[in-house]
């Protein structure tokens, strides 16, 4: 009978965890749908991300939701900075270059993430309660966590349908070329599509830091899965990341009721492999 | 309204066009008629600003577009069509139809072109909320044009509109050019099937290897050996 | 090939060591050796279009196989090294094999490999009880540390040649793959793999020879690292930073060149020891930090790396 329980608390604690994923696989694709690059520190970004609101909210008292709009625009700016520098001088160029320059950018952060704060894992310190309903403890940053994900993809979802930049977006992932003939400057909408990234990654930045610790290497342990998440549903495919995402998450979170969270992350990925193997229809690569 | 003076473009180094010289004057429907690989789309493409001239001069009522952007000259009154219509497949008509609206002078008069343009197409009507990419060739043919005329352009220009379509359909395509025009839109017409598009235009260019060998009213072309022979089978 | 100059060059290289004794430039020698190998071995298969971002987790399988069965089985080097290749050879195949299989190229094939090499580092820290986790694992000293059977040698001599053998023959291997059919077919298949399977091509067996060739490569460098250095940690061998600096190694260097990636190791490990030596024990990160930066501009001002430019201006002139 409690066995039960736990198994249920792991599997709600999987679509809480599955929502985070979701958003964080959500920026990620609009980058690639769109300007056709994989931005390989998108993680690094976020844990620049956690450290703002640490520094904003714990060091700095800032009130909890002015530090997490000033940590979303920070992000979107940053997000705006790495395509200003970083990707626009390489536009034309081979994607393995594309996919090394955003590598180099990982380091470059990491290790200034180190040079400016240290290696020490830091935390929010905000304590918020657990709820317990029919025997189960669910954390309350998990569920705020959730519910601010699906709010937030609700945004971006009214912004790509219903309006003229948010249908630019989605026409420039379909055909590129004839964008100019649209009336649009697609290198704006570049622009627009980084700062939107960033600003999701600010976002889960701001979600994430709720629950874990922060230190500069922490991108390593969600960024491989938000990659895969991403290559199960299909790079630049919205819907697809959503579901991966929920799939992944709850393997992790039954991953972790019996073992470590870090064979949680193993798991998913034999997961990912016999995925590879038994539905590759899931995986159909998109010639890059 | 437009001109173009001895206008040079190609890609890399291949060039296409050599010395092209026309102009369409306000209110007109002119056609550019030739053979597979004459350089038609080629100057649909560096009137749009698809590409840029390598030499030449190209302006609109005096406004230089050799060196606009290509998203600026949309906001200056032309509107292009491009070959095989170039659809967002996975958006739906409405979108699609929205997007042609996209600059900034159009936004404002969305509700008025989008009756313009059901008025002309009320299939589209229909089908505003159906994805693109899954009708037939002659509806998408509809849409995209529906989809320039969003912008309110001054110049149409339409790069083989027959192209893929049956006999019918075409014939349909070019009985809409003849109610734009109506409308008194001023009409740029490249196309492969001269029968046709010689019955709308006013006047046309014959376009042969980069180069404009001859040029005249309709029925003049019509009545020209070397388009009998090459065309009509004749 | 009868050209005297590269076996001149050859000879000194190899009389170096008897010459200039200095303890610290050997080691440095011994580092870039090393490190050429496991570029080499990347490049191998990085030079057709597969990039892979995971070879950090072959070389992690390499260097940690080879050091657990030493300590817990007392299996010597001479077959635990071999055993950690055939580990390494069978983790790619798992790998590849469906990647090639279904078709999953360009930024696809580069994610997963690159989640592959996350991985490996998070069941090395899983798996601490056994591996010492992040805190790192050393292989016990056999007999004072200079043992043939345990693949221990003291003297930087000893290993200096070892390591100059072993890259002269990832240099071997690399010049036997550009002269073989198999050259010709992943090239045929890098520019368009529908075509040249239309030709007769069998493209997911060619690309998982070189696939396994490449793995089995880089686990014997791990494997050398590991007995030269006699302490692995998963940060130093294995994991995302370590693939990383595998590709931009050999892109420094020259992607297309047998010597570009150890050019590319030249640079980036001399380049890395002067920061080290400069910023010294003061702040901990800022080598990485000058690295990193440095990286980006070479990516974007200089593409086809040191050798690569200088061979394309040669041309040129």
């Amino acid at each position: 009978m409690g066995f039960d329980i736990y198994l249920l608390e792991a599997l709600i604690n999987g679509v809480l965890l599955g929502g985070v994923l979701a958003l964080l696989s959500l920026g990620l694709n609009l980058i690639f749908g769109v300007i056709d690059v994989v931005w390989i520190c998108y993680a690094e970004l976020i844990m620049l991300g956690m450290y703002a609101m640490y520094f904003l909210y714990t060091v700095y008292h800032a009130p909890l939701l002015v530090a997490a709009a000033a940590c979303i625009a920070g992000v979107a700016v940053l997000g705006v900075l790495l395509h200003l520098l970083v990707i626009a001088p390489l536009l034309g160029a081979a994607p393995i270059n594309q996919l090394l320059a955003t590598g180099g950018v990982l380091f470059f952060l990491q290790s200034a993430a180190t040079v400016m704060f240290g290696i020490e894992f830091k935390n929010l310190g905000l304590r918020l309660p657990v709820l317990k309903a029919a025997g189960m403890f669910i954390s309350y940053s998990r569920l705020l966590a959730f519910a601010v994900a699906l709010i937030g993809m609700v945004l971006v979802y009214l912004f790509l349908s219903r309006t003229y930049t948010g249908a630019a977006i989605r026409a420039i992932a379909q055909d590129r070329q004839i964008m100019p003939l649209m009336g649009v400057d697609s290198q704006r909408i570049y622009v627009i599509t980084s700062a939107l990234g960033g600003g999701l990654a600010g976002l889960a930045a701001c979600l994430l830091v709720l629950q874990y610790d922060v230190h500069p290497f922490v991108g390593l342990t969600f960024g491989p899965i938000t990659f895969l998440i991403c290559v199960l549903g299909s790079l630049g495919n919205f819907a697809g990341g959503f579901v991966a995402a929920f799939v992944f998450a709850e393997i992790i979170a039954l991953g972790g009721l019996y073992s470590d969270l870090e064979w949680g992350y193993v798991l998913a990925f034999a997961f990912f492999i016999v995925m590879m193997f038994v539905r590759p229809q899931g995986l159909m690569a998109r010639r890059s | 309204m437009l001109t173009l003076r001895d206008v040079r473009a190609g890609y890399g180094t291949f060039q296409a066009l050599f010395d092209v010289s026309l102009e369409v004057r306000s209110g007109e429907a002119v056609g550019v008629i030739g053979p597979n690989g004459a350089g038609k789309t080629t100057l649909m493409r560096v009137i749009s600003g698809l590409i840029r001239p390598t030499a030449g001069a190209i302006a609109l009522d005096g406004a230089n577009l050799a060196t606009m952007p290509a998203h600026r000259i949309v906001e200056a009154g032309i509107a292009h069509v491009p070959e095989s219509r170039r659809l967002f497949p996975r958006m739906t008509v409405e979108d699609n139809l929205r997007m042609g609206n996209f600059t900034p002078a159009a936004r404002p008069k969305y509700r008025e072109r989008l009756d313009v343009v059901f008025g002309l197409f009320p299939r589209l009507a229909e089908r505003r909320h159906q994805l693109a990419g899954s009708m037939s060739g002659g509806e998408q043919q509809m849409c995209a044009i529906g989809r320039a005329l969003m912008s309110d352009p001054r110049l149409l220009l339409l790069d083989e509109p027959s192209a893929g379509l049956a006999p019918l359909i075409v014939q349909q395509v070019f009985d809409l050019v003849t109610r734009i025009r109506a409308g008194g839109l001023t009409v740029l017409i490249v196309e492969q099937n001269v029968q046709q598009v010689l019955r709308v235009v006013d006047r046309a260019y014959l376009l042969k290897a980069g180069r404009l060998r001859a040029s005249g009213s309709a029925a003049e072309l019509l009545a020209t050996d070397s388009v009998r022979e090459a065309y009509l089978g004749v | 090939m009868t050209r005297p100059l590269p076996w001149l060059l050859g000879l000194a290289l190899v009389a170096l060591p008897f010459v200039y004794t200095a303890p610290y430039p050997l080691h440095i020698l011994v580092v870039i050796l090393i490190w050429s190998f496991a570029y080499t071995s990347w490049s191998v298969m990085g030079r057709f279009g597969l990039t892979s971002f995971g070879h950090g987790g072959f070389m992690g399988v390499g260097a940690y196989v080879t050091a657990l069965m030493w300590n817990k089985a007392g299996v010597s080097p001479w077959l635990g090294i071999p055993l950690a290749i055939v580990a390494s050879a069978a983790l790619a195949l798992l790998i590849a094999y469906p990647c090639f299989r279904f078709r999953i190229t360009g930024h696809y094939f580069s994610l997963v490999t690159l989640a592959l090499s996350g991985i490996v580092l998070q069941v090395i820290t899983a798996t601490r009880d056994h591996t010492g986790g992040s805190l790192g694992y050393t292989p016990e000293r056999y007999q004072g540390g200079s043992s043939v059977w345990a693949l221990q040698f003291g003297s930087k001599t000893t290993w200096y040649l070892i390591a100059l053998g072993v890259w002269a023959v990832g240099l071997w291997l690399w010049y036997r793959v550009d002269r073989s059919m198999l050259r010709y077919a992943l090239e045929a298949i890098a520019e368009d793999e529908d075509a040249a399977a239309a030709t007769g091509v069998h493209v997911t067996a060619e690309k998982l020879k070189i696939t396994v060739l490449s793995a089995a490569m880089t686990a014997l460098a791990g494997a050398l690292y590991c007995q030269y250095q006699m302490f692995i940690s998963p940060d130093t061998v294995s994991g995302i930073a370590i693939s990383l600096q595998m590709v931009f190694a050999v892109v420094v260097g020259g992607l297309y060149v047998s010597l570009g990636p150890t050019v590319g190791a030249v640079i980036t490990i001399l380049l890395a020891e002067i920061l080290r030596i400069s910023f010294g024990t003061r702040a901990v990160g800022y080598d990485n930090l000058v690295y990193g930066i440095l990286l980006v501009i070479f990516i974007i001002f200089l593409p086809r790396g040191v050798l690569g430019t200088a061979l394309a201006l040669r041309r040129a002139s």
